[in-house]
């Protein structure tokens, strides 16, 4: 098991937001967190990413207590990338410099060579001539692709990705839904949070419904999407459907 | 992926063409109407204060030229405005260096989170409160006379002094400059960067910090043009600087003109500074504006 966070709770204030929550992620295995709007599903990537401190339970990464104190959590998150729902590129910074922040100055590679990867990457996702622009001048799709490049060329044990979709029309969804079809076929070990239950479903070996702090529901996205067995899931999914998002 | 649409060769149209000559004529109507009203306003004041009653007396002692070129130059043994100039333009230069390193790193001890740096933050922010309300000139005698009034050995000149007066004062203003940009920066940039596994230092210098600073340059270069200007204030501390120089030659010749001297002096050197920052301002707007 590479990812297993036992009885994780976080409250904001009288706010309880995850609730003796219990998931294990699997090496190689990709997991869509699905639940409404303020289930948790962010929170619960930032706490797994040790942005967030959590208030009780133990996540473990390879075995290890990374929520442990003593533990560096500089060093947990070099592996572990997490891409934000909003991108958060740096605008300061081109393209480039951007993706070769983190190699050059935590990993220490030489610059050359961290810029080739990264053109190498670039060029996979078909950026390759935004490399010298900046965040602003690149349209929200390209954006969220340089975004995963830049958690990917760490090689991150496990990728955290929030919403990658959300802001995108169909057409660029569908770019990055290739790029993350690839990943999988790699073999990377991701957890996804998404609203958008067709891609749960194509992506996904295993689906869970966050609902009330908790996993509610969990299973492979036919089963869960198809024939869900709690009442919860089922409303959770009626309205879904309902809004045309299935 | 995004193929760009080349550029075809493109005739305006009458009605285009039309609109540009339109807009030509009110852009040649406005500049000739602005010419019009300074030359007014100009001629009106030229001849208000020519006119006034008192103008040949000011005149003389004021803007006496003779008076000037001699105060300048520093002939009958009166000090020179010019040599006196020089210390002020070195003031300037190790100040300004000087404050901005100090108000960077004060800024940055202000932004620190967690109890066992309290004691620096607590310091940090008194400092800020207590030396933006002080004024300058008493920063100026505590330092120039406190400090040597305690007789510890290898006390600094009155010089130094002063100039660390200078430095502690703005210090304080430019700390805050650089805070307020620190904050601007959103909290997202910093958890981008946390979550490549970028310290908190190297988050600060890679990230915050170059996204701060340019967001805060223009005012941080107006507090430097003011800074300039108050390096003048030394001379309340005794040190021949070119306010000092035109204070012994007014007093020597009974004739203000070698204040005026020294305000003119003043003034150009502020302005190639001045003019950085309204074009680094300009160019701040404009980056905004181009920007989605
Ligand atoms: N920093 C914070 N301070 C206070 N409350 C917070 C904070 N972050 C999140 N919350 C609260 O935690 C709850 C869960 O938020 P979270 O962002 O994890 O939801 P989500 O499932 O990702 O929702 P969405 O699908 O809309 O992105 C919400 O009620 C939110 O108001
Ligand atoms: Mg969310």
């Amino acid at each position: 098991m590479l990812l297993s966070c036992t009885d994780v709770r976080k409250t904001f204030g009288p706010n309880v937001v995850l609730d003796n929550l219990s998931l294990d992620v699997d090496e190689h295995e990709v997991v869509a967190l699905i639940g409404a709007s303020g289930s948790g599903k962010s929170t619960l990537l930032r706490c797994v990413n040790l942005l967030t401190e959590i208030d009780d339970g133990v996540v473990r990464l390879d075995g290890e207590d990374i929520t442990d104190p003593r533990v560096d959590a500089d060093l947990v998150r070099q592996k572990i990338g997490l891409v934000f729902q909003s991108y958060n590129l740096f605008p300061h910074m081109t393209v480039l410099d951007n993706i070769t922040l983190a190699p050059v100055r935590v990993h220490k590679r030489p610059v050359p060579e961290a810029r080739s990867q990264a053109m190498e990457w670039l060029d996979r996702v078909g950026l390759a001539d935004k490399s010298g622009s900046y965040p602003d001048r690149l349209s929200g799709g390209q954006q969220q692709r340089v975004a995963i490049v830049r958690a990917l060329v760490n090689s991150p044990r496990l990728l955290l990705l929030d919403e990658v979709t959300s802001a995108l029309d169909p057409e660029l969804v569908g770019e990055v839904l290739t790029m993350i079809r690839e990943l999988k076929g790699e073999g990377m070990t991701m957890v996804l949070a998404t609203h958008e239950m067709g891609f749960a479903r194509q992506v996904a070996d295993r689906v869970a419904f966050l609902d009330s702090g908790r996993v509610l529901e969990q299973g492979p996205p036919e089963q869960v999407l198809g024939e869900p067995v709690e009442a919860r899931t089922r409303q959770f999914l009626a309205r879904i459907i309902e809004a045309g998002r299935l | 992926m995004s193929s760009d649409t080349t550029p075809r060769p493109h005739q305006p149209s009458t009605v285009q063409r039309e609109r540009i000559a339109y807009r030509r004529k009110r852009a040649i109507r406005s500049t000739l109407l602005a010419a019009l009203s300074t030359a007014v306003v100009g001629l009106l004041l030229y001849l208000g204060v020519t006119g006034s009653p008192g103008w040949e007396r000011v005149k003389a002692s004021f803007f006496d030229w003779d008076i000037a070129v001699k105060a300048l130059t520093g002939r009958d043994n009166y000090p020179s405005i010019l040599s006196g100039l020089w210390l002020n333009i070195r003031l300037m230069v190790i100040c300004t260096a000087c404050a901005l390193a100090l108000g960077l790193l004060i800024a940055i001890l202000r932004t620190l989170r967690g109890p066992v740096t309290f004691p620096v933050r607590a310091l940090a922010t008194t400092y800020t409160y207590s030396f933006r309300g002080l004024p300058l000139i008493i920063v100026i005698y505590l330092f120039a006379f406190g400090i040597p009034g305690l007789r510890l050995q290898g006390t600094p000149s009155v010089t130094v002094l002063g100039a660390a007066a200078i430095v502690v004062t703005y210090g304080a203003y430019l700390a805050e400059v650089f805070r307020a940009g620190i904050e601007s920066v959103h909290p997202s940039q910093v958890a981008a960067a946390r979550s490549l596994g970028l310290s908190y230092r190297r988050t600060m210098r890679h990230v915050v910090l170059p996204q701060a600073i340019r967001r805060v340059t223009p005012p941080l270069l107006n507090d430097t043009v003011a800074l300039q200007k108050d390096v003048g204030l030394i001379s309340l501390a005794g040190p021949i600087d070119a306010i000092r120089a035109a204070q012994i030659n007014q007093a020597g010749t009974a004739n203000f003109t070698p204040y005026v001297v020294a305000g003119v002096l003043f003034v150009l050197l502020a302005l190639p500074l001045i003019g950085v920052t309204d074009w680094v301002t300009l160019r701040a707007a404009r980056r905004q504006n181009a920007g989605n």
